[in-house]
Formats: C-alpha cells, sequence, structure tokens
C-alpha cells in the first residue's frame, strides 16, 4: 500500500536520480531540468483532464437533458475531444478586420496559461505537491483572477458590442465575486492558522465541511460565479449575447479560452476538495492520490450538474445584489463568528507537522467540536433569516407592484400539457 | 528547490505547452480571408456606429467598491494567519475593524451604489 502511494513520488525520485548519476549532471543543471519536467508532467495531466472535462460536460448535461450526447466517435463516444482537438486544430482563424489584432492575439494564451499554472500548489496526495508554497491560497487568489484580464482584452480587442457587454459583465460579476469567495477561505485559516494548503489538508481530521459548512456553500456559489456558470452565465448568455466575450474567436484561439474556463472550475473543485472535502485524507484501502482525485471529481460533478444544467439564468441586477447585499455581509458574520469559536474551541495548532488540539483526541474530541461548530452555523443560519425577512417581502411586494402597473407581465401559469401531448408538439 | 523556482517553471512549461497548439494551428489552419468573413459578427446585420463607447458608470461605482474590500481582506489574512498566536485582544480589534467595514458597506448601500439603474 504504502508502495502505491508514494509511487509518483518514487518515480521522481527515481528520475532525479537518473538525471544526477546515470547522465552525469551537474546539480546546477539538474535540478531546474527537474523541476522543469515535472512541471510539464501536471500540466500535461491538467491538459488531459481538460479533454476529460469536455467529454464528460456533454454527457451530463446530455443526461439531464434527456439526450445520449455524444456518442459517435470512438466508444460511447469517448474519442469525442479527440475529435473536436482535430477540428479546432485545422479551423481557419477568423479575425475582424478593426479588431486590436495584438491584443487579439494574445488574450487566449492569457486565459490559459494561468489556469495550468494553478496546479503548481495543489497537493495532489500525501507529499505529492509541486510547490509547496507558504502562500499558497493567495496564490489560487491572485492567478485565478488572472481570467478577468483576459476576459476584458478579448472582449474589448474583438470590437464587437455582444463582446465589450459580455466582458463587461464578466469583469464586473467576477470581481464583486471574488470578495465573498476569499472571505469564505478566512474561516479555515482562523482555523488552521496557515495558508499552505498541503498544512491545510494535514489539519483536517475531520472534513471542514462539517464545520465550516456556510463558508462551504458561499464558496461553491462563488466559484461558479467566477467561472462563469449558470445562473452567473450572463458572461455569455448565449440568447442574448451570441457567445459573450469569445464570439469573433474560432478555431484554436476559441479552445484556448474554453481551457481556460474548464481548467479553471476544474481548479475550483480541486480547492473545493482541499480545504472541505479533507483533501489527499481517507480511509487506507485506496491511495491518497486516488481519494484526492474523487473528491475533485465530486466537485466537477457538482459543477457540470447543479452550476450548468440546474438553474435559469439571473439579470446582472440580481447577480449583484446577490452579492453585496447577501453574501458579503454573510461571509462576513461568518469571518467573526468563527474568529470567536476558535478563540474558545482551538481546532488545531499545527507545530513542526504535527497536529494537536481537540481534533486530534479521537472520536469523542471530533464529536464534540462538530456539535459546537454545526450549532454556531445553524444560529447564523436564523440570525440571518431574521435579518433578511424585511429584505424577501420588500422584493416580493415591488415586484407585485410591478405587476400591477403593467411594466412586466404577469407569469401566466402554465398550461396543464401530459408528457404525450408534448412530445407530439 | 524553492517554492517560487517551481512557479517559474509551471509558467514556462505552460506557455511551452499552449504555444505548441496556438503555433500548431496557425500553421495548420486555412486562411481563405474575405471581407464578408473579417467584419464583425453581430448577428448578420451590418454593425452600426462605434463600438467602443463611454461605458455604464455603475460598472466603474461597483470596481470601487471591491477595491475598498478588497484592500480590507488583505488586511484580514494575515490577522488570521496570526490569529492562534495573538491573544483575546485581536479578537477585538478585528472586530471592530469588521464593523467599521461593515459601517461602510452599509452607507454605500445606503446611498444607492450598489443598485443597478
Amino acid at each position: 500500500m504504502e508502495a502505491i502511494d508514494q509511487i509518483f513520488r518514487t518515480i521522481g525520485l527515481w528520475f532525479s536520480n537518473f538525471l544526477l548519476n546515470t547522465l552525469g549532471l551537474p546539480v546546477e543543471v539538474a535540478g531546474p531540468v527537474g523541476i522543469l519536467v515535472q512541471a510539464l508532467v501536471v500540466c500535461t495531466f491538467a491538459a488531459v483532464t481538460f479533454l476529460a472535462l469536455t467529454y464528460t460536460e456533454r454527457k451530463v448535461i446530455a443526461r439531464v437533458q434527456d439526450r445520449i450526447g455524444p456518442n459517435r466517435v470512438g466508444p460511447y463516444g469517448l474519442l469525442q475531444p479527440l475529435a473536436d482537438a482535430i477540428k479546432m486544430f485545422t479551423k481557419e482563424q477568423t479575425m475582424p478586420e478593426v479588431a486590436d489584432k495584438m491584443v487579439f492575439q494574445l488574450a487566449p494564451l492569457l486565459a490559459a496559461i494561468p489556469s495550468l499554472m494553478l496546479f503548481a500548489v495543489i497537493p495532489y496526495g500525501e507529499g505529492m505537491v509541486a510547490s509547496n508554497l507558504d502562500v499558497g491560497l493567495i496564490y489560487i487568489i491572485a492567478i485565478g483572477s488572472f481570467a478577468e484580464i483576459a476576459i476584458l482584452m478579448g472582449g474589448w480587442s474583438s470590437r464587437n458590442k455582444y463582446s465589450l457587454l459580455g466582458a463587461m459583465r464578466a469583469v464586473a460579476q467576477m470581481i464583486s465575486y471574488e470578495i465573498p469567495m476569499v472571505l469564505s477561505f478566512m474561516g479555515i485559516i482562523l482555523m488552521t492558522g496557515s495558508l499552505r494548503l498541503n498544512d491545510i489538508v494535514v489539519a483536517q481530521l475531520v472534513p471542514f465541511l462539517l464545520l465550516q459548512p456556510i463558508a462551504f456553500f458561499i464558496f461553491l456559489i462563488t466559484a461558479a460565479a467566477e467561472t462563469g456558470r449558470s445562473p452567473f452565465d450572463i458572461i455569455e448568455a448565449e440568447s442574448e449575447l451570441l457567445a459573450g466575450y469569445h464570439t469573433e474567436y474560432a478555431g484554436m484561439q476559441f479552445g484556448l479560452f474554453q481551457m481556460g474556463e474548464f481548467l479553471g472550475f476544474y481548479a475550483q473543485s480541486a480547492v473545493l476538495a482541499t480545504l472541505f472535502f479533507g483533501g489527499w485524507r481517507g480511509p487506507e484501502f485506496l491511495p491518497s492520490w486516488l481519494w484526492f482525485w474523487l473528491k475533485t471529481w465530486i466537485g466537477v460533478f457538482i459543477f457540470q450538474w447543479a452550476f450548468r444544467t440546474t438553474f435559469p439564468r439571473l439579470r446582472i441586477d440580481q447577480l449583484q445584489a446577490f452579492c453585496w447585499k447577501f453574501l458579503v455581509p454573510v461571509s462576513l458574520l461568518n469571518v467573526f463568528v468563527t474568529a470567536i469559536l476558535v478563540k474558545f474551541v482551538p481546532i488545531v495548532e499545527i507545530a513542526n507537522g504535527v497536529v494537536t488540539g481537540p481534533l486530534s483526541k479521537g472520536i469523542g474530541g471530533w464529536l464534540m467540536t462538530i456539535a459546537i461548530y454545526l450549532a454556531a452555523n445553524a444560529l447564523m443560519v436564523l440570525l440571518v433569516a431574521v435579518l433578511y425577512r424585511g429584505e424577501v417581502r420588500r422584493t416580493v411586494s415591488q415586484f407585485e407592484a410591478r405587476v400591477d402597473s403593467g411594466v412586466s407581465p404577469a407569469p401566466t401559469p402554465a398550461p396543464k400539457v401530459t408528457d404525450r401531448e408534448a412530445v407530439s408538439a | 528547490m524553492s517554492p517560487y523556482a517551481v512557479l517559474a517553471a509551471f509558467f514556462f512549461a505552460a506557455l511551452l505547452l499552449l504555444l505548441a497548439p496556438f503555433v500548431g494551428s496557425k500553421l495548420l489552419s486555412p486562411k481563405k480571408p474575405n471581407p464578408i468573413k473579417n467584419s464583425v459578427y453581430e448577428c448578420g446585420v451590418e454593425t452600426v456606429g462605434e463600438t467602443w463607447v463611454q461605458f455604464k458608470i455603475q460598472y466603474y461605482i461597483y470596481a470601487l467598491v471591491f477595491v475598498i474590500f478588497d484592500v480590507e481582506t488583505v488586511f484580514l489574512y494575515p490577522w488570521a494567519v496570526a490569529y492562534n498566536q495573538l491573544g483575546f485582544f485581536a479578537l477585538v480589534e478585528m472586530g471592530i475593524f469588521l464593523v467599521i467595514l461593515l459601517a461602510g458597506l452599509f452607507y454605500a448601500w445606503r446611498k444607492g451604489a450598489l443598485e443597478w439603474f
């Protein structure tokens, strides 16, 4: 078991040994070559994951919509991503005559490169982290928000009104939702006292989902908004904006934008698994990297099912109001309550990699801590429900007033149609 | 190896991995431009007026509010990391800080900066 768990580290050690001893390279050369090869391997893994994501995304959406999805190329349509790749390679790349050509060409690259760089700090398994950065979480936030610049560059340089509208909406939405996202990490940082993702996993004797459920839901919502998935997909609302910021892009340039977007939400799922599902921790019968991979794909499935096919699209004013008037105050409240809780029921104290604190004291300690944190979270939910009672009532009465004055039509009850009639119509 | 060197390696690896399809598709794809293909696509209708216009002020106001709260979170991060080593006073201090910020948020709220006109 130990051997399988550490197989990737063993391969890495063997490779550096190969560079140093078999090839006889000096340390100054072997070191950089080693980490470059390591980075290339991780990036290739991410690129292959992108292909898998395009396939599962189409399959999941198809199944939710009662279709079969890609099933022509290869068994179960498994070779569809390869066919797509060949098509993208050989498709003509058009560019509007009036576009800002330099910026237009640069934008797809700038969208895709940061999305690959995100994978540098994620702990894939026990001891399997490419860069054990001490500011890992800040790095994730900082590099993740590069997407905004790329989207603005792409949308602005196309000189297309739809592109510009899509890009403007995208940036307004993404910068707004960044605030509650950053604040939702705060509770976990307070509990673990570290920004290093590996430390957070080490401290996670029980999944933090049980201790920080409110932060979990805030992160889930904001991650969907950051990657522009429905109900937050006004960025590329296809029924009104064609394709938003990438309307004018074709072929591989479009593919790179798509890669940035898909790997963006894959990285968000990986962060979700690291922060809330316990990262690579899991029962012994599976290697740690497999646990991490499975948990990440649970996150991916949530994004593909809930945040793609389930919710109808919102308007931008509703989105911004939801973020600033609900998510930001609630996440600030969560930070404050967690700070008080951590003072009285500290979760972990990590000293020299050894975890101490109530969580390390067996099942009794776990249950007590979980009970206290869940009770606090339930109280917060109650408080928020009371505070926002008036807001909900006001919104409803505003809507009714608008319906009465005839500004927006009253919702007509849908005619009752049986399934059979719907199909024949 | 310093963790930052690994980040640099990741940048170059990503650049290498993405330049390959970027350049490769440029070489492989056909190039048959014509004026209509190279016009801006706006549902097949000829574009009217200038695209790079002054934009809605509301986006700017949201950006301003964002900057304030972004700086705030920058202040909160070191506090959160060092929280376990700090005494009870740190909690009170940050409580006051958060209350001031919430007051700012409610001021912006009441002023209508968060409304979409």
